[in-house]
Protein backbone atom coordinates (compact mmCIF):
# COMPACT_ATOMS: atom_id res chain seq x y z
CA UNK A 1 0.00 0.00 0.00
CA UNK A 2 1.25 3.46 -0.76
CA UNK A 3 1.83 5.62 2.25
CA UNK A 4 0.60 9.17 2.40
CA UNK A 5 1.34 11.99 4.77
CA UNK A 6 -1.69 12.38 6.98
CA UNK A 7 -0.63 15.77 8.26
CA UNK A 8 -1.79 17.20 5.02
CA UNK A 9 -5.40 17.37 4.08
CA UNK A 10 -7.54 19.61 1.99
CA UNK A 11 -10.79 20.67 3.62
CA UNK A 12 -12.55 23.23 1.46
CA UNK A 13 -14.51 25.94 3.22
CA UNK A 14 -17.81 25.16 1.56
CA UNK A 15 -20.16 28.12 1.32
CA UNK A 16 -23.75 27.86 2.55
CA UNK A 17 -25.98 27.37 5.53
CA UNK A 18 -24.59 24.65 7.74
CA UNK A 19 -26.74 21.94 9.26
CA UNK A 20 -24.32 19.86 11.27
CA UNK A 21 -20.61 20.27 11.93
CA UNK A 22 -18.04 17.82 13.22
CA UNK A 23 -15.20 19.45 15.13
CA UNK A 24 -12.06 17.47 15.99
CA UNK A 25 -14.01 14.24 16.13
CA UNK A 26 -11.97 11.22 17.18
CA UNK A 27 -13.26 7.70 17.64
CA UNK A 28 -11.73 4.81 19.55
CA UNK A 29 -12.82 1.20 19.62
CA UNK A 30 -10.96 0.31 22.78
CA UNK A 31 -7.33 0.88 21.77
CA UNK A 32 -8.12 1.00 18.09
CA UNK A 33 -8.03 4.62 16.94
CA UNK A 34 -10.59 4.58 14.14
CA UNK A 35 -11.12 8.28 13.36
CA UNK A 36 -8.46 11.00 13.69
CA UNK A 37 -9.56 14.61 14.01
CA UNK A 38 -12.39 14.80 11.54
CA UNK A 39 -13.48 18.36 10.81
CA UNK A 40 -16.41 18.49 8.45
CA UNK A 41 -19.23 20.91 7.85
CA UNK A 42 -22.38 19.59 6.21
CA UNK A 43 -24.68 21.97 4.37
CA UNK A 44 -28.45 22.15 4.67
CA UNK A 45 -30.50 20.61 1.84
CA UNK A 46 -27.43 19.22 0.16
CA UNK A 47 -26.28 15.68 -0.42
CA UNK A 48 -22.80 14.90 0.85
CA UNK A 49 -21.04 11.62 0.02
CA UNK A 50 -18.48 9.92 2.19
CA UNK A 51 -16.14 7.79 0.10
CA UNK A 52 -13.03 5.77 0.86
CA UNK A 53 -11.72 2.25 0.99
CA UNK A 54 -13.17 -0.45 3.19
CA UNK A 55 -12.20 0.07 6.82
CA UNK A 56 -11.39 3.75 6.34
CA UNK A 57 -13.92 4.75 8.98
CA UNK A 58 -16.87 6.05 6.94
CA UNK A 59 -19.50 4.11 8.86
CA UNK A 60 -17.81 4.85 12.13
CA UNK A 61 -17.88 8.56 11.40
CA UNK A 62 -21.46 8.53 10.13
CA UNK A 63 -22.66 6.77 13.25
CA UNK A 64 -21.21 9.53 15.40
CA UNK A 65 -23.60 12.00 13.88
CA UNK A 66 -26.67 10.50 15.56
CA UNK A 67 -24.99 8.89 18.53
CA UNK A 68 -25.33 5.35 17.21
CA UNK A 69 -21.83 4.66 18.54
CA UNK A 70 -22.98 5.01 22.13
CA UNK A 71 -21.83 2.01 24.17
CA UNK A 72 -19.89 0.73 21.13
CA UNK A 73 -17.09 3.25 20.77
CA UNK A 74 -15.64 6.28 22.53
CA UNK A 75 -16.30 9.44 20.55
CA UNK A 76 -14.34 12.59 21.40
CA UNK A 77 -14.77 16.06 20.01
CA UNK A 78 -17.79 18.16 19.23
CA UNK A 79 -20.72 17.68 16.93
CA UNK A 80 -22.57 20.89 16.53
CA UNK A 81 -26.19 20.61 15.49
CA UNK A 82 -28.35 23.72 15.60
CA UNK A 83 -26.06 25.33 18.13
CA UNK A 84 -25.86 22.37 20.54
CA UNK A 85 -23.02 19.94 20.93
CA UNK A 86 -24.93 16.69 20.53
CA UNK A 87 -21.87 14.69 21.45
CA UNK A 88 -22.12 15.81 25.06
CA UNK A 89 -23.23 13.47 27.80
CA UNK A 90 -26.34 15.31 28.91
CA UNK A 91 -27.94 15.49 25.49
CA UNK A 92 -31.15 13.50 25.00
CA UNK A 93 -29.95 10.90 22.50
CA UNK A 94 -33.47 9.73 21.67
CA UNK A 95 -34.37 13.24 20.59
CA UNK A 96 -31.16 13.45 18.55
CA UNK A 97 -31.97 10.23 16.72
CA UNK A 98 -35.49 11.38 15.98
CA UNK A 99 -34.12 14.45 14.27
CA UNK A 100 -31.24 12.67 12.60
CA UNK A 101 -32.54 9.51 10.96
CA UNK A 102 -30.49 6.65 9.63
CA UNK A 103 -30.75 3.96 6.98
CA UNK A 104 -28.35 1.01 7.07
CA UNK A 105 -26.42 -1.02 4.56
CA UNK A 106 -28.62 -4.08 4.93
CA UNK A 107 -32.37 -3.38 4.85
CA UNK A 108 -33.71 -3.87 8.37
CA UNK A 109 -37.49 -3.56 8.42
CA UNK A 110 -39.13 -4.78 11.61
CA UNK A 111 -40.72 -8.23 11.49
CA UNK A 112 -44.10 -6.55 11.38
CA UNK A 113 -46.54 -5.37 8.75
CA UNK A 114 -45.61 -2.55 6.39
CA UNK A 115 -48.09 -0.33 8.19
CA UNK A 116 -46.66 -1.10 11.63
CA UNK A 117 -43.15 -0.51 10.34
CA UNK A 118 -44.23 2.98 9.44
CA UNK A 119 -46.29 3.76 12.52
CA UNK A 120 -44.49 1.98 15.34
CA UNK A 121 -42.04 4.72 16.24
CA UNK A 122 -44.61 7.44 15.53
CA UNK A 123 -47.05 5.92 18.00
CA UNK A 124 -44.30 5.60 20.57
CA UNK A 125 -43.77 9.31 20.11
CA UNK A 126 -47.33 10.13 20.94
CA UNK A 127 -48.90 10.46 17.50
CA UNK A 128 -52.16 8.64 18.10
CA UNK A 129 -54.62 10.19 15.66
CA UNK A 130 -55.51 7.69 12.99
CA UNK A 131 -55.87 10.32 10.28
CA UNK A 132 -52.50 11.76 11.05
CA UNK A 133 -50.87 8.34 11.02
CA UNK A 134 -52.51 7.46 7.71
CA UNK A 135 -51.37 10.73 6.25
CA UNK A 136 -47.80 10.12 7.46
CA UNK A 137 -47.76 6.61 6.01
CA UNK A 138 -48.94 7.78 2.63
CA UNK A 139 -46.77 10.85 2.31
CA UNK A 140 -43.63 9.12 3.52
CA UNK A 141 -44.10 6.09 1.30
CA UNK A 142 -44.69 8.45 -1.62
CA UNK A 143 -41.53 10.39 -0.83
CA UNK A 144 -39.61 7.13 -0.80
CA UNK A 145 -41.19 6.10 -4.11
CA UNK A 146 -42.78 2.99 -2.65
CA UNK A 147 -46.42 3.96 -2.27
CA UNK A 148 -47.66 2.71 -5.62
CA UNK A 149 -46.12 -0.69 -5.06
CA UNK A 150 -47.49 -1.33 -1.59
CA UNK A 151 -50.58 0.79 -1.13
CA UNK A 152 -52.93 -2.18 -1.47
CA UNK A 153 -51.05 -4.46 0.90
CA UNK A 154 -50.03 -2.36 3.84
CA UNK A 155 -50.93 -5.14 6.24
CA UNK A 156 -48.59 -7.60 4.60
CA UNK A 157 -45.36 -8.49 6.37
CA UNK A 158 -42.55 -6.12 5.46
CA UNK A 159 -40.23 -9.11 5.23
CA UNK A 160 -42.17 -10.30 2.19
CA UNK A 161 -40.97 -7.29 0.18
CA UNK A 162 -37.98 -7.46 -2.14
CA UNK A 163 -34.64 -6.14 -0.91
CA UNK A 164 -34.99 -2.90 -2.84
CA UNK A 165 -38.52 -2.38 -1.58
CA UNK A 166 -37.42 -3.13 1.96
CA UNK A 167 -34.70 -0.53 1.68
CA UNK A 168 -37.14 2.08 0.39
CA UNK A 169 -39.44 1.11 3.26
CA UNK A 170 -36.58 1.79 5.65
CA UNK A 171 -36.08 5.19 4.05
CA UNK A 172 -39.81 5.87 4.32
CA UNK A 173 -39.80 4.74 7.93
CA UNK A 174 -36.92 7.11 8.68
CA UNK A 175 -38.51 10.10 6.99
CA UNK A 176 -41.88 9.40 8.60
CA UNK A 177 -40.25 10.76 11.76
CA UNK A 178 -39.79 14.05 9.89
CA UNK A 179 -36.08 14.28 10.68
CA UNK A 180 -33.89 17.15 9.54
CA UNK A 181 -30.97 15.00 8.52
CA UNK A 182 -30.90 11.60 6.88
CA UNK A 183 -27.81 9.43 7.24
CA UNK A 184 -27.51 6.66 4.66
CA UNK A 185 -24.82 4.00 5.09
CA UNK A 186 -24.29 2.32 1.72
CA UNK A 187 -28.04 2.00 1.20
CA UNK A 188 -27.68 0.45 -2.24
CA UNK A 189 -24.88 -2.03 -1.69
CA UNK A 190 -27.26 -4.97 -1.40
CA UNK A 191 -29.46 -3.91 -4.31
CA UNK A 192 -29.70 -4.48 -8.04
CA UNK A 193 -29.05 -1.60 -10.50
CA UNK A 194 -32.72 -0.79 -10.99
CA UNK A 195 -33.50 -0.58 -7.29
CA UNK A 196 -30.30 1.43 -6.92
CA UNK A 197 -31.47 3.95 -9.50
CA UNK A 198 -34.81 4.28 -7.75
CA UNK A 199 -33.09 5.01 -4.46
CA UNK A 200 -30.77 7.50 -6.11
CA UNK A 201 -33.74 9.34 -7.60
CA UNK A 202 -35.39 9.27 -4.20
CA UNK A 203 -32.32 10.75 -2.54
CA UNK A 204 -32.08 13.56 -5.04
CA UNK A 205 -35.75 14.38 -4.53
CA UNK A 206 -35.46 14.18 -0.76
CA UNK A 207 -32.76 16.81 -0.53
CA UNK A 208 -35.39 19.49 -1.02
CA UNK A 209 -36.55 18.75 2.49
CA UNK A 210 -33.66 17.01 4.18
CA UNK A 211 -29.94 17.25 4.59
CA UNK A 212 -28.47 14.00 3.38
CA UNK A 213 -25.15 12.35 4.18
CA UNK A 214 -24.50 9.13 2.32
CA UNK A 215 -21.69 6.60 2.49
CA UNK A 216 -21.03 4.96 -0.83
CA UNK A 217 -18.46 2.75 -2.52
CA UNK A 218 -19.85 3.61 -5.89
CA UNK A 219 -18.05 6.61 -7.40
CA UNK A 220 -20.66 6.91 -10.11
CA UNK A 221 -23.29 7.19 -7.45
CA UNK A 222 -21.34 9.86 -5.61
CA UNK A 223 -21.02 11.95 -8.78
CA UNK A 224 -24.64 11.44 -9.77
CA UNK A 225 -26.30 12.38 -6.52
CA UNK A 226 -24.01 14.35 -4.25
CA UNK A 227 -23.12 18.02 -4.09
CA UNK A 228 -20.14 17.55 -1.78
CA UNK A 229 -17.81 14.67 -1.15
CA UNK A 230 -15.46 13.75 1.67
CA UNK A 231 -12.69 11.25 1.09
CA UNK A 232 -11.65 9.06 4.04
CA UNK A 233 -8.43 7.10 4.27
CA UNK A 234 -7.35 5.02 7.29
CA UNK A 235 -9.42 7.10 9.67
CA UNK A 236 -8.33 10.47 8.28
CA UNK A 237 -10.43 12.87 6.27
CA UNK A 238 -8.05 13.51 3.41
CA UNK A 239 -10.12 15.79 1.30
CA UNK A 240 -13.47 17.53 1.38
CA UNK A 241 -14.80 19.63 -1.45
CA UNK A 242 -17.54 20.02 -4.02
CA UNK A 243 -18.10 16.65 -5.67
CA UNK A 244 -17.12 18.07 -9.05
CA UNK A 245 -13.74 19.19 -7.75
CA UNK A 246 -13.06 15.92 -5.97
CA UNK A 247 -13.64 13.86 -9.08
CA UNK A 248 -12.32 16.21 -11.75
CA UNK A 249 -9.62 18.09 -10.00
CA UNK A 250 -8.65 16.60 -6.63
CA UNK A 251 -6.18 18.50 -4.52
CA UNK A 252 -4.59 15.56 -2.73
CA UNK A 253 -2.50 12.79 -4.25
CA UNK A 254 -4.31 10.13 -2.19
CA UNK A 255 -7.70 11.27 -3.47
CA UNK A 256 -6.59 11.26 -7.03
CA UNK A 257 -5.08 7.79 -6.65
CA UNK A 258 -8.26 6.48 -5.04
CA UNK A 259 -10.67 7.77 -7.64
CA UNK A 260 -8.48 6.65 -10.49
CA UNK A 261 -8.26 3.19 -8.95
CA UNK A 262 -4.49 3.43 -8.56
CA UNK A 263 -4.61 2.82 -4.85
CA UNK A 264 -2.48 0.52 -2.77
CA UNK B 1 -14.52 -42.80 -3.07
CA UNK B 2 -16.33 -40.26 -5.10
CA UNK B 3 -18.32 -37.47 -3.43
CA UNK B 4 -21.61 -38.92 -4.52
CA UNK B 5 -20.91 -42.20 -2.83
CA UNK B 6 -19.72 -40.52 0.34
CA UNK B 7 -22.87 -38.48 0.34
CA UNK B 8 -25.05 -41.54 -0.11
CA UNK B 9 -23.36 -43.37 2.72
CA UNK B 10 -23.58 -40.35 5.03
CA UNK B 11 -27.24 -39.89 4.22
CA UNK B 12 -27.87 -43.55 4.85
CA UNK B 13 -26.15 -43.48 8.22
CA UNK B 14 -28.04 -40.36 9.25
CA UNK B 15 -31.34 -41.90 8.24
CA UNK B 16 -30.53 -45.04 10.17
CA UNK B 17 -29.69 -43.05 13.29
CA UNK B 18 -32.85 -40.98 13.01
CA UNK B 19 -34.75 -44.22 12.48
CA UNK B 20 -33.39 -45.63 15.73
CA UNK B 21 -34.37 -42.52 17.68
CA UNK B 22 -37.86 -42.51 16.20
CA UNK B 23 -38.27 -46.24 16.79
CA UNK B 24 -37.32 -45.97 20.46
CA UNK B 25 -39.66 -43.05 20.88
CA UNK B 26 -42.56 -44.75 19.15
CA UNK B 27 -41.98 -47.91 21.10
CA UNK B 28 -41.99 -46.11 24.44
CA UNK B 29 -45.00 -43.94 23.75
CA UNK B 30 -46.80 -46.79 22.04
CA UNK B 31 -46.14 -49.12 24.93
CA UNK B 32 -47.39 -46.64 27.50
CA UNK B 33 -50.46 -45.70 25.52
CA UNK B 34 -51.23 -49.28 24.56
CA UNK B 35 -51.13 -50.42 28.16
CA UNK B 36 -52.71 -47.35 29.64
CA UNK B 37 -55.43 -46.05 27.36
CA UNK B 38 -57.76 -49.06 27.73
CA UNK B 39 -57.79 -48.41 31.46
CA UNK B 40 -58.68 -44.73 31.18
CA UNK B 41 -62.31 -44.01 31.79
CA UNK B 42 -64.31 -40.93 32.58
CA UNK B 43 -64.72 -42.26 36.08
CA UNK B 44 -60.97 -42.71 36.41
CA UNK B 45 -60.43 -39.06 35.52
CA UNK B 46 -63.15 -37.70 37.78
CA UNK B 47 -62.95 -39.63 41.03
CA UNK B 48 -60.42 -39.32 43.77
CA UNK B 49 -57.79 -41.89 44.59
CA UNK B 50 -58.43 -44.82 46.91
CA UNK B 51 -55.86 -45.84 49.45
CA UNK B 52 -56.87 -49.46 50.08
CA UNK B 53 -59.61 -50.52 47.70
CA UNK B 54 -59.55 -50.73 43.94
CA UNK B 55 -61.35 -48.41 41.51
CA UNK B 56 -59.65 -45.20 42.57
CA UNK B 57 -59.25 -42.30 40.14
CA UNK B 58 -56.74 -39.51 39.66
CA UNK B 59 -58.89 -36.39 39.61
CA UNK B 60 -56.96 -34.58 42.34
CA UNK B 61 -53.54 -35.63 41.12
CA UNK B 62 -54.30 -34.49 37.60
CA UNK B 63 -55.55 -31.16 38.79
CA UNK B 64 -52.56 -30.77 41.13
CA UNK B 65 -50.14 -31.36 38.28
CA UNK B 66 -51.79 -28.68 36.18
CA UNK B 67 -52.09 -26.24 39.05
CA UNK B 68 -48.48 -26.80 40.00
CA UNK B 69 -47.44 -26.09 36.44
CA UNK B 70 -49.36 -22.83 36.40
CA UNK B 71 -47.93 -21.72 39.73
CA UNK B 72 -44.41 -22.69 38.71
CA UNK B 73 -44.68 -20.76 35.48
CA UNK B 74 -46.12 -17.73 37.28
CA UNK B 75 -43.13 -17.80 39.61
CA UNK B 76 -40.39 -18.66 37.16
CA UNK B 77 -41.36 -17.02 33.88
CA UNK B 78 -41.10 -13.36 34.96
CA UNK B 79 -37.78 -13.97 36.68
CA UNK B 80 -36.43 -15.92 33.73
CA UNK B 81 -37.66 -13.26 31.32
CA UNK B 82 -35.88 -10.54 33.26
CA UNK B 83 -32.71 -12.58 33.58
CA UNK B 84 -32.78 -13.64 29.93
CA UNK B 85 -33.25 -10.07 28.73
CA UNK B 86 -30.47 -8.91 31.00
CA UNK B 87 -28.03 -11.56 29.83
CA UNK B 88 -28.86 -11.12 26.16
CA UNK B 89 -29.07 -7.36 25.93
CA UNK B 90 -27.56 -5.59 28.89
CA UNK B 91 -24.91 -7.76 30.53
CA UNK B 92 -21.39 -6.53 29.83
CA UNK B 93 -19.04 -9.19 28.57
CA UNK B 94 -16.95 -9.70 31.72
CA UNK B 95 -16.21 -12.22 34.45
CA UNK B 96 -19.30 -11.33 36.50
CA UNK B 97 -21.53 -12.22 33.58
CA UNK B 98 -19.59 -15.41 32.98
CA UNK B 99 -19.97 -16.29 36.65
CA UNK B 100 -23.74 -15.80 36.36
CA UNK B 101 -23.87 -18.04 33.31
CA UNK B 102 -21.83 -20.75 35.04
CA UNK B 103 -24.04 -20.55 38.12
CA UNK B 104 -27.10 -21.01 35.96
CA UNK B 105 -25.56 -24.02 34.31
CA UNK B 106 -24.69 -25.57 37.66
CA UNK B 107 -28.23 -24.96 38.85
CA UNK B 108 -29.60 -26.75 35.81
CA UNK B 109 -27.55 -29.85 36.48
CA UNK B 110 -28.43 -30.30 40.15
CA UNK B 111 -29.98 -33.72 40.79
CA UNK B 112 -33.65 -33.34 41.51
CA UNK B 113 -33.39 -35.24 44.78
CA UNK B 114 -30.95 -32.64 46.02
CA UNK B 115 -33.28 -29.82 45.06
CA UNK B 116 -36.11 -31.73 46.76
CA UNK B 117 -34.20 -32.17 49.99
CA UNK B 118 -33.09 -28.57 49.92
CA UNK B 119 -36.72 -27.57 49.39
CA UNK B 120 -37.73 -29.76 52.29
CA UNK B 121 -35.19 -28.34 54.72
CA UNK B 122 -35.44 -24.74 53.62
CA UNK B 123 -38.98 -24.19 52.39
CA UNK B 124 -40.96 -26.80 54.27
CA UNK B 125 -39.13 -26.67 57.61
CA UNK B 126 -37.25 -23.39 57.82
CA UNK B 127 -39.79 -21.12 56.17
CA UNK B 128 -42.64 -23.22 57.52
CA UNK B 129 -44.41 -23.45 54.19
CA UNK B 130 -45.16 -27.11 55.08
CA UNK B 131 -45.80 -29.70 52.37
CA UNK B 132 -47.63 -27.50 49.92
CA UNK B 133 -48.10 -26.67 46.28
CA UNK B 134 -46.24 -23.46 46.95
CA UNK B 135 -43.18 -25.31 48.30
CA UNK B 136 -43.35 -27.57 45.27
CA UNK B 137 -43.67 -24.67 42.87
CA UNK B 138 -40.68 -22.89 44.41
CA UNK B 139 -38.57 -26.04 44.24
CA UNK B 140 -39.55 -26.55 40.60
CA UNK B 141 -38.74 -22.92 39.92
CA UNK B 142 -35.13 -23.78 40.74
CA UNK B 143 -35.21 -26.30 37.91
CA UNK B 144 -37.13 -24.13 35.59
CA UNK B 145 -35.12 -20.95 35.89
CA UNK B 146 -31.95 -22.14 34.17
CA UNK B 147 -33.80 -23.75 31.30
CA UNK B 148 -36.11 -20.82 30.73
CA UNK B 149 -33.43 -18.18 31.19
CA UNK B 150 -31.18 -19.93 28.73
CA UNK B 151 -33.88 -20.34 26.12
CA UNK B 152 -34.99 -16.72 26.45
CA UNK B 153 -31.41 -15.47 26.24
CA UNK B 154 -30.66 -17.61 23.21
CA UNK B 155 -33.88 -16.71 21.43
CA UNK B 156 -33.16 -13.03 21.93
CA UNK B 157 -29.58 -13.44 20.76
CA UNK B 158 -30.75 -15.14 17.61
CA UNK B 159 -32.76 -12.09 16.59
CA UNK B 160 -30.70 -10.11 14.11
CA UNK B 161 -28.87 -7.16 15.63
CA UNK B 162 -30.08 -5.18 12.63
CA UNK B 163 -33.54 -5.09 14.19
CA UNK B 164 -32.11 -3.57 17.32
CA UNK B 165 -30.20 -0.95 15.35
CA UNK B 166 -33.37 -0.10 13.48
CA UNK B 167 -35.20 0.56 16.73
CA UNK B 168 -32.30 2.56 18.11
CA UNK B 169 -32.02 4.71 15.00
CA UNK B 170 -35.68 5.68 15.27
CA UNK B 171 -35.14 7.12 18.72
CA UNK B 172 -36.75 4.22 20.56
CA UNK B 173 -35.41 3.32 23.98
CA UNK B 174 -33.62 0.00 24.39
CA UNK B 175 -36.46 -1.24 26.54
CA UNK B 176 -39.10 -0.46 23.90
CA UNK B 177 -36.99 -2.05 21.21
CA UNK B 178 -36.43 -5.19 23.26
CA UNK B 179 -39.99 -5.66 24.41
CA UNK B 180 -41.86 -4.61 21.30
CA UNK B 181 -39.51 -5.51 18.46
CA UNK B 182 -37.17 -8.26 19.59
CA UNK B 183 -39.39 -10.28 21.92
CA UNK B 184 -42.13 -10.94 19.35
CA UNK B 185 -39.52 -12.28 16.95
CA UNK B 186 -38.01 -14.39 19.72
CA UNK B 187 -41.38 -15.78 20.76
CA UNK B 188 -41.21 -19.22 19.09
CA UNK B 189 -37.87 -19.97 20.74
CA UNK B 190 -39.10 -18.79 24.12
CA UNK B 191 -42.16 -20.96 23.72
CA UNK B 192 -40.04 -24.01 23.09
CA UNK B 193 -38.31 -23.31 26.39
CA UNK B 194 -41.64 -23.02 28.18
CA UNK B 195 -42.86 -26.28 26.67
CA UNK B 196 -39.69 -28.13 27.61
CA UNK B 197 -39.81 -26.85 31.14
CA UNK B 198 -43.50 -27.70 31.41
CA UNK B 199 -42.74 -31.29 30.43
CA UNK B 200 -40.19 -31.36 33.18
CA UNK B 201 -42.66 -30.03 35.74
CA UNK B 202 -45.25 -32.64 34.75
CA UNK B 203 -42.76 -35.43 34.93
CA UNK B 204 -40.89 -34.45 38.09
CA UNK B 205 -41.39 -36.67 41.10
CA UNK B 206 -38.27 -36.76 43.27
CA UNK B 207 -38.20 -33.05 44.06
CA UNK B 208 -41.91 -32.97 44.76
CA UNK B 209 -42.08 -35.86 47.18
CA UNK B 210 -40.24 -33.72 49.72
CA UNK B 211 -41.94 -30.43 48.95
CA UNK B 212 -45.46 -30.75 47.60
CA UNK B 213 -45.93 -33.95 49.59
CA UNK B 214 -47.47 -37.30 48.85
CA UNK B 215 -51.01 -36.77 49.93
CA UNK B 216 -53.96 -35.37 48.06
CA UNK B 217 -56.48 -34.24 50.66
CA UNK B 218 -60.05 -33.84 49.49
CA UNK B 219 -60.65 -30.37 48.15
CA UNK B 220 -63.76 -28.55 47.11
CA UNK B 221 -63.70 -27.64 43.40
CA UNK B 222 -66.51 -25.15 43.90
CA UNK B 223 -64.61 -23.07 46.42
CA UNK B 224 -62.77 -20.32 44.59
CA UNK B 225 -61.46 -18.60 47.70
CA UNK B 226 -57.81 -19.53 47.44
CA UNK B 227 -57.22 -18.59 51.09
CA UNK B 228 -59.67 -21.21 52.31
CA UNK B 229 -57.94 -24.49 53.27
CA UNK B 230 -60.56 -26.56 51.49
CA UNK B 231 -60.37 -24.59 48.25
CA UNK B 232 -58.86 -26.35 45.27
CA UNK B 233 -56.90 -23.17 44.58
CA UNK B 234 -55.29 -23.00 48.01
CA UNK B 235 -51.54 -23.03 47.34
CA UNK B 236 -50.76 -23.98 50.94
CA UNK B 237 -52.29 -27.44 50.87
CA UNK B 238 -50.23 -30.57 50.25
CA UNK B 239 -50.65 -31.80 46.73
CA UNK B 240 -49.61 -35.11 45.30
CA UNK B 241 -49.10 -34.79 41.56
CA UNK B 242 -49.67 -37.38 38.89
CA UNK B 243 -45.99 -38.27 38.61
CA UNK B 244 -45.66 -38.64 42.37
CA UNK B 245 -48.84 -40.71 42.36
CA UNK B 246 -47.39 -43.08 39.78
CA UNK B 247 -44.29 -43.47 41.88
CA UNK B 248 -46.36 -44.04 45.02
CA UNK B 249 -48.75 -46.66 43.70
CA UNK B 250 -45.78 -48.53 42.35
CA UNK B 251 -43.78 -48.50 45.56
CA UNK B 252 -45.94 -48.34 48.63
CA UNK B 253 -49.52 -48.62 47.60
CA UNK B 254 -51.72 -51.48 48.81
CA UNK B 255 -54.53 -51.00 46.31
CA UNK B 256 -55.16 -54.21 44.38
CA UNK B 257 -55.29 -52.38 41.03
CA UNK B 258 -52.02 -50.48 41.46
CA UNK B 259 -50.75 -51.74 38.15
CA UNK B 260 -53.80 -50.55 36.25
CA UNK B 261 -53.69 -47.17 37.95
CA UNK B 262 -50.06 -46.56 37.21
CA UNK B 263 -50.30 -47.55 33.56
CA UNK B 264 -53.42 -45.47 33.03
CA UNK B 265 -51.85 -42.54 34.88
CA UNK B 266 -48.75 -42.73 32.74
CA UNK B 267 -50.87 -42.62 29.62
CA UNK B 268 -52.80 -39.64 30.95
CA UNK B 269 -49.53 -37.89 31.79
CA UNK B 270 -48.25 -38.35 28.25
CA UNK B 271 -51.52 -37.23 26.71
CA UNK B 272 -51.65 -34.12 28.88
CA UNK B 273 -48.09 -33.21 27.98
CA UNK B 274 -48.94 -33.70 24.33
CA UNK B 275 -52.05 -31.54 24.59
CA UNK B 276 -50.10 -28.85 26.41
CA UNK B 277 -47.36 -29.01 23.81
CA UNK B 278 -49.70 -28.69 20.84
CA UNK B 279 -51.85 -26.09 22.55
CA UNK B 280 -48.87 -23.93 23.44
CA UNK B 281 -47.52 -24.17 19.90
CA UNK B 282 -50.87 -23.30 18.41
CA UNK B 283 -51.29 -20.33 20.68
CA UNK B 284 -47.70 -19.26 20.11
CA UNK B 285 -48.01 -19.47 16.35
CA UNK B 286 -51.19 -17.49 16.46
CA UNK B 287 -49.57 -14.77 18.57
CA UNK B 288 -46.43 -14.79 16.45
CA UNK B 289 -48.36 -14.35 13.24
CA UNK B 290 -50.41 -11.62 14.74
CA UNK B 291 -47.41 -9.72 16.05
CA UNK B 292 -45.20 -10.14 13.03
CA UNK B 293 -47.90 -9.92 10.35
CA UNK B 294 -46.72 -13.13 8.70
CA UNK B 295 -49.40 -15.25 7.15
N1 LIG C 1 -18.04 -2.44 16.25
C1 LIG C 1 -16.72 -2.33 16.09
N2 LIG C 1 -15.88 -2.74 17.04
C2 LIG C 1 -14.54 -2.61 16.89
N3 LIG C 1 -13.95 -2.08 15.82
C3 LIG C 1 -14.73 -1.65 14.82
C4 LIG C 1 -16.16 -1.75 14.90
N4 LIG C 1 -16.69 -1.23 13.77
C5 LIG C 1 -15.63 -0.84 13.02
N5 LIG C 1 -14.47 -1.08 13.65
C6 LIG C 1 -13.12 -0.76 13.13
O1 LIG C 1 -13.10 0.58 12.78
C7 LIG C 1 -12.42 0.79 11.55
C8 LIG C 1 -13.32 1.52 10.57
O2 LIG C 1 -14.43 0.70 10.28
P1 LIG C 1 -15.70 1.24 9.50
O3 LIG C 1 -16.73 0.18 9.59
O4 LIG C 1 -16.05 2.56 10.00
O5 LIG C 1 -15.15 1.34 8.03
P2 LIG C 1 -15.93 1.69 6.68
O6 LIG C 1 -15.18 2.79 6.04
O7 LIG C 1 -17.36 1.91 6.96
O8 LIG C 1 -15.72 0.36 5.86
P3 LIG C 1 -16.72 -0.35 4.83
O9 LIG C 1 -16.60 0.40 3.56
O10 LIG C 1 -16.17 -1.74 4.71
O11 LIG C 1 -18.09 -0.31 5.42
C9 LIG C 1 -12.00 -0.58 11.07
O12 LIG C 1 -10.66 -0.75 11.42
C10 LIG C 1 -12.84 -1.54 11.87
O13 LIG C 1 -12.15 -2.71 12.15
MG1 LIG D 1 -19.18 0.84 6.47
Amino acid sequence: MKTYNFDESYIADVPGEKEITAKDVQVFYGDNHAIFNANLKFLRNKVTSLIGASGSGKSTFLRCLNRMNDRIATVKGEIDYQGTNINSKNVNVYEVRKQIGMVFQRPNPFAKSIRENMTFALKENGIKSKDKLEERIESSLKEAALWDEVKDELDKSALALSGGQQQRLCIARAIAMRPNILLLDEPCSALDPISTLKIEETVVRLKENYTIIIVTHNMGQATRISDYTAFFHLGHVIEYDATKNIFENPSMQATSDYISGDFG
Amino acid sequence: MNPKRVNNIATGVIFALVGIVVAILLFLIGYILFNGVPNISWKFLTTSAQAFSSGGGIRDQLFNSLYLLVLTLILSFPIALGAGIYLAEYAPDNWVTNLIRTTIEVLSSLPSVVVGLFGYLFLVIQLQLSFSILSGAIALTFFNLPLLTRSIEESLNSVSSLQKEAGKSLGLSDWKTITKILLPVALPGILTGVILSAGRVFGEAAALIYTAGQSAPAVNYGNWNFLDPTSFLNPMRPAETLAVHIWKVNTESVTPDAHLISSASSAVLIIVILIFNLGARYLGNHLYKKMTATK
